[in-house]
C-alpha cells in the first residue's frame, strides 16, 4: 500500500517538474511547480512527517508560489519576449550549476542505495507526536543557524524597504 | 480495522451533506437578514418564508448556459472555481463538533480526524484557496477580472500573516495544535478563550472577514469599480461554485472561531453537536450584521491596516501572553 502511495507521488512529482520546464506559458510552469510542491508535501507525510509536510504546503504553495504568479500576472509577459536566450555568460553558468546538481543528486542515490551515516531518520527530526522536540532543537542544537536565517530575512526585508522608497 | 474504515466514510458522508446544506441555508438566511435589516421581507414566494429558495437557485444555476469568453485559457478557466470549492470542503475534516459516544461498542469521535497539527492543517489548505481568485482572474482575459484576481491575491497574503499571528495566543495558552485538545482546555465557561484573548479573538474576527472578502473588505469585487471582480466571465455552474466556495469558506471560518475561542461543543442542556452549531450560527449572523452595516475600505485604507495596526497588534498580543505565562 504503502509503495503504491509513494508510486504514485514520486511520478506525480518528477512529471510535474519536468512540465516546468517544457512549458511555454509561465502561469502554467507555476502551475506544476505548485503540483511539484503538493506532492513533495504528500511525500513529507508518508515519511512520517506531518509538520515538515504541514509547512511546505504554507510557505511554498501558499506563500512563495502566490508571489511568483502575482509577479507573472503583473507583468503579463508576452510569448515573443521569452524566446530562446544567446547570451554566453547564462549558459555557461547554467551548465555549471547543472553539474553541481547532478553531483548533489548522485550523493543523495547514493545515500539511497547504500544507506545513510547519520542516526538520525526523518520522523525523528522533523518529530510527528509534536511541534515541542523540533522546538526543542531549533532553540539549543541548531540556534546559531536559526539566528542567522533571521538576520538574513531581515536583511532582505529592509533591502526591499531600501529599493522600493529610493524614488521617495 | 474495517469498523474503523466504515466508520470513517459514514462520518465523512453526513459531515459533507449537513455541510452542503448548510451552505444552501446559509445563503437563504443572508438574504433574509439582509431583507430584514434593510426593511424588507426578502425571498418569500418559494416555499413558506422562501424556505425552498436555495433549492431553486440551484436548479436555475444548472441549467443556466454557460457561457466561455473567447481566448481564454479554457483548462485553467475551469480548474479555478474548483480551487476554491475543494479547499472549503477539506477544511471540514479536521473540525471537532461533539465530544466522543458510543454506539454499539464503538467509540466514535465526532471530528473526522484528530490530526495533532489541525491548527496547521487548515492554515495550510486555506492558504491554498487564494489560487482559485488569482486563476480567474488571469484566465478570464478581462481586464476587471485581472485586477480583482491581483486585489484579492494581494489581500488574502496581507491578512493571513495576521490571522495566523492571532492564533498563536491562543495555541500558546493551550499548550497544543490539536483542535480536539484545544477545545478540551476550554471545559469551563470562565476558561473560553474569548475571555482569556479578548485582543486575538477580536483580531481573528476582522482578518477573518477580510480572508473571506466579504464586505467591508470585499474590494476584489467592489461592483461599481471592477463590475464583479475575478467572477465576472463567470456563468452557470462554474459561478455557483466560487459562491458555494464563499460560503462554505464562512462557515468554516465560523467553526474555527467556535473552536478556538468559544469552548467548541461545551455547554449545558443541550446535546454537543447542538450547542457546536448554535455557537456558529452567531458567527454568521455576525458576519452578515457587518455586511449590512458597515461602508467598503478604500484599498489604500486596507493595505495601511493590515500591515500597519492589526500586524503589530498581532505581536502586541503574543508578546502580551508569554509575559503573563511566565509571570
Amino acid at each position: 500500500m504503502e509503495i503504491l502511495i509513494f508510486s504514485i507521488l514520486a511520478i506525480v512529482a518528477v512529471v510535474c517538474s519536468i512540465m516546468v520546464i517544457c512549458q511555454k506559458n509561465p502561469v502554467a510552469s507555476a502551475l506544476f511547480l505548485i503540483a511539484t510542491m503538493v506532492s513533495l508535501a504528500m511525500l513529507f507525510l508518508l515519511l512520517n512527517a506531518p509538520f515538515l509536510a504541514v509547512i511546505q504546503i504554507i510557505v511554498y504553495a501558499g506563500a512563495i508560489m502566490v508571489l511568483f504568479l502575482f509577479v507573472i500576472m503583473l507583468l503579463n509577459l508576452r510569448r515573443d519576449e521569452f524566446g530562446p536566450e544567446k547570451r554566453r555568460a547564462q549558459r555557461f553558468f547554467g551548465i555549471l550549476f547543472v553539474f553541481l546538481l547532478l553531483i548533489g543528486m548522485v550523493t543523495v542515490i547514493e545515500v539511497g542505495i547504500f544507506g545513510s551515516k547519520s542516526t538520525e531518520t526523518v520522523s525523528e527530526a522533523t518529530a510527528p507526536a509534536g511541534v515541542e522536540p523540533l522546538a526543542q532543537l531549533l532553540f539549543t542544537k541548531y540556534l546559531f543557524p536559526f539566528e542567522l536565517a533571521s538576520v538574513l530575512l531581515l536583511v532582505a526585508i529592509v533591502g526591499a524597504v531600501v529599493m522600493a522608497k529610493r524614488r521617495l | 480495522m474495517l469498523a474503523f474504515v466504515i466508520i470513517t466514510f459514514v462520518k465523512i458522508a453526513v459531515v459533507l451533506v449537513v455541510f452542503l446544506l448548510l451552505i444552501a441555508y446559509l445563503t437563504w438566511l443572508e438574504r433574509k437578514l439582509l431583507g430584514h435589516f434593510q426593511v424588507r421581507l426578502g425571498p418569500m414566494r418559494v416555499g413558506p418564508h422562501g424556505l425552498l429558495q436555495p433549492i431553486a437557485d440551484g436548479v436555475k444555476l444548472l441549467f443556466k448556459e454557460d457561457i466561455v469568453p473567447a481566448n481564454v485559457h479554457k483548462f485553467i478557466h475551469n480548474l479555478a472555481p474548483l480551487l476554491t470549492f475543494i479547499p472549503a470542503l477539506i477544511i471540514v475534516a479536521v473540525i471537532p463538533f461533539g465530544s466522543g459516544i458510543k454506539i454499539l461498542g464503538y467509540e466514535i469521535n465526532m471530528v473526522i480526524s484528530n490530526f495533532n497539527m489541525g491548527i496547521l492543517y487548515i492554515l495550510a489548505v486555506s492558504s491554498l484557496g487564494v489560487y482559485g481568485l488569482v486563476l480567474a482572474g488571469w484566465s478570464s482575459n478581462n481586464k476587471y477580472s485581472l485586477l480583482g484576481g491581483l486585489r484579492s491575491s494581494a489581500q488574502m497574503i496581507s491578512y493571513e500573516v495576521s490571522l495566523g499571528f492571532s492564533l498563536i495566543g491562543v495555541l500558546m495558552m493551550a499548550g497544543s495544535l490539536s483542535l480536539v485538545n484545544i477545545v478540551n482546555a476550554q471545559d469551563k465557561f470562565f476558561n473560553w478563550f474569548i475571555f482569556r484573548q479578548p485582543l486575538g479573538f477580536i483580531l481573528y474576527l476582522i482578518c477573518a472577514i477580510a480572508e473571506l472578502n466579504r464586505a467591508p473588505f470585499d474590494l476584489p469585487e467592489a461592483e461599481n469599480e471592477l463590475v464583479a471582480g475575478y467572477m465576472t466571465e463567470y456563468s452557470s455552474m462554474k459561478f455557483a461554485m466560487f459562491f458555494l466556495g464563499e460560503y462554505g469558506n464562512m462557515i468554516n471560518i465560523s467553526a474555527l472561531a467556535t473552536t478556538l475561542f468559544l469552548g467548541g461543543w461545551h455547554g449545558p442542556f443541550l446535546p454537543p453537536v447542538v450547542w457546536f452549531l448554535l455557537k456558529m450560527v452567531i458567527f454568521l449572523f455576525f458576519y452578515i450584521w457587518i455586511r449590512a452595516t458597515l461602508p467598503r475600505f478604500r484599498y489604500d485604507q486596507l493595505m495601511n491596516f493590515g500591515w500597519k495596526v492589526l500586524i503589530p497588534l498581532a505581536l502586541l498580543n503574543i508578546f502580551i501572553t508569554a509575559v503573563i505565562m511566565i509571570l
